[in-house]
């Protein structure tokens, strides 16, 4: 059979590229869009391995909308959310595993879009030209943590309820504004049925509205930019530096990435379904051990702690300050490390990097420690 | 090339490599779409498979203090069809399926003109067998089989 195969295999490979092809082309013009993914190229180096977070990020996301879509065939938000996910979950034909996926591939992509920034941290992939880049980057973040928060509350069970009620204290506490945002997100004096139906509109049409714009711009400047490369490695001379074209090289291991989470996510919806608790019911008392998702817990464990050395409002007030503060150096950091040569300024903001990171991860494992 | 593979010309083999890895990757896309793809129809296929399932149901009890009387029809639920228990003046009851066989719209009851009548495409049956009289259904509504027992209809497949 091969022996047969092998001659028009070659006629194929040496007949132009017509018919179908070039009917599109002349329309469209594919050619310059292809020349141009011809001539893209990657630069290889040792930490090559950080290109494919954002990669990764971007199909999470991509399934997040595809089983989002799906599970929005049954979801009844409102009274009926708590029953609408029992059914998705026990009722419906393979429902807990499109909610499982759901939810494995969101936790996933909060931890890739994590990996993915402290990635281009360290690579000082922030500089001259790409501060937009790491600005959009820092507004993707923080959509995904709201995603997060919204989506959590919509099941409407015990959990999800109380984790919702806790969080929605802290925007309370900004001074002035504070009650104004809580009645406003909260729609009532208390988590309820039309908390679950504002965060479902926000989850479902506000957020999407507000993040694919976003994505394509903060995609747009990627292939303006390019990738950029560590400063350890544009400081030697260019012909030792290695580049790999992006198609077909590149977008073959990116897809590759993009299969190897897909079987994660799998993996982990099938063996590790996400369960239901019991209905929201506000004349209970909060369960022990109640904390947040992970990626809020060393927020919270650090609230915890400022409590306990500044008790009172007063000391929540100085956390959710300091908060801010460390937000507004991360997002300044692009005007703060502007050299290329490094210097006392890129010393200085790398060391700033670690201990956010070693903070971050410290007060995670403490939070889930002491729960 | 180590020295003691065999020689086969270099382009032969690089082109059999190429077509089994291309044979391989199509196999592997497929069974990815597949193994995607199967769980995804079965949950968007639920209702329909559930309604259907409710469909193979044998027979319907009516009791017969919740029918208006002689002279009327009632309109109930076999599994998930729309279906008709015509009550006529003579005290007979008969049942028929209410979809009409043309294209699908659920049929009217019309004592003042002795017919059951699709206002669709003007599809005209008749009340006591549930033939075509007259306009475009190709055929007759199904009929069910009833029986009047312990105060109750009993409608079942014929």
């Amino acid at each position: 059979m091969a022996a047969s195969s092998y001659p028009e295999a070659k006629d194929q490979a040496a007949a132009p590229p017509g018919g179908l092809y070039q009917w599109i082309d002349e329309r469209l013009g594919l050619s310059p869009i292809l020349a141009l993914a011809r001539h893209k190229t990657v630069p290889q180096h040792r930490h090559s391995f950080w290109y494919y977070w954002g990669g990764i990020s971007l199909f999470l996301f991509l399934l997040q909308m595809l089983t989002g879509v799906l599970l929005l065939v049954y979801f009844r938000p409102g009274s009926q959310s708590y029953e609408s996910v029992r059914q998705i979950t026990y009722d419906v034909d393979f429902g807990w595993l499109i909610r499982s996926a759901h939810s494995w591939s969101a936790n996933l992509m909060v931890f890739a879009v994590f990996v993915h920034m402290f990635s281009v941290f360290f690579m000082k992939a922030y500089r001259k030209p790409r501060e937009f880049g790491w600005w959009s980057g820092l507004a993707l973040l923080g959509l995904t943590m709201v995603f997060g928060f919204s989506g959590y509350l919509l099941p409407m069970d015990e959990l999800s309820y109380f984790a919702t009620k806790v969080g929605l204290q802290i925007p309370g506490m900004i001074p002035g504004v504070g009650p104004m945002i809580t009645d406003i997100v909260r729609g009532g004096l208390d988590v309820g049925e039309a908390t679950v139906q504002r965060f479902f509109a926000l989850h479902v049409v506000v957020l999407p509205m507000l993040f694919l714009p976003l994505l394509l711009f903060h995609l747009f400047l990627v292939q303006k930019h390019g990738n950029a490369v560590p400063p350890a490695e544009a400081a030697r001379p260019a012909v030792e530096r290695r580049s790999v074209p992006f198609f077909p090289n590149f977008f073959t291991m990116d897809l590759a990435m993009w299969l190897i989470a897909l079987n994660v996510v799998t993996i982990l919806a099938t063996l590790y379904p996400w369960g239901l608790g019991a209905p929201a019911d506000p004349l209970a008392p909060t369960p022990i051990g109640i904390h947040p998702e992970w990626y809020f817990m060393s927020q919270f464990q650090a609230l915890k702690v400022l409590g306990r050395i500044i008790p009172g409002l007063f000391g929540e007030i100085f956390g959710m300050g300091l908060f801010t503060a460390v937000l507004i150096f991360w997002a300044v950091i692009p005007l703060f490390d502007r050299e290329t040569t490094g210097g006392r300024r890129a010393r200085l903001t790398a060391w700033v990097g670690y201990v956010m990171l070693a903070g971050a991860l410290i007060f995670t494992i403490w939070g889930y420690a002491t729960v | 090339m180590p020295r003691n593979m065999p020689s086969i010309p270099f382009e032969d083999q690089s082109h059999n490599r190429r077509t089994l890895l291309q044979l391989g990757v199509g196999a592997m896309g497929a069974c990815y779409a597949a193994s995607l793809g199967y769980p995804v129809y079965r949950y968007l296929a639920t209702p329909a498979v559930r309604a259907r399932a409710l469909g193979l149901i044998k027979t319907v009890s009516i009791p017969t203090k919740d029918l208006p009387g002689p002279g009327t029809a009632t309109m109930f639920l076999f599994g998930s069809r729309p279906s008709m228990l015509i009550h006529h003046r003579d005290g007979r009851y008969v049942a028929f399926d209410a979809v009409c066989s043309h294209l699908g719209c659920t049929v009217r009851f019309e004592p003042e003109n002795n017919r059951i009548f699709c206002p669709c495409h003007g599809g005209t049956y008749d009340m006591n067998t549930g033939d075509v009289v007259a306009g475009p259904p190709p055929k007759g509504l199904k009929s069910y089989k009833v029986e009047v027992a312990d105060g109750s209809v009993v409608v079942s497949r014929s």
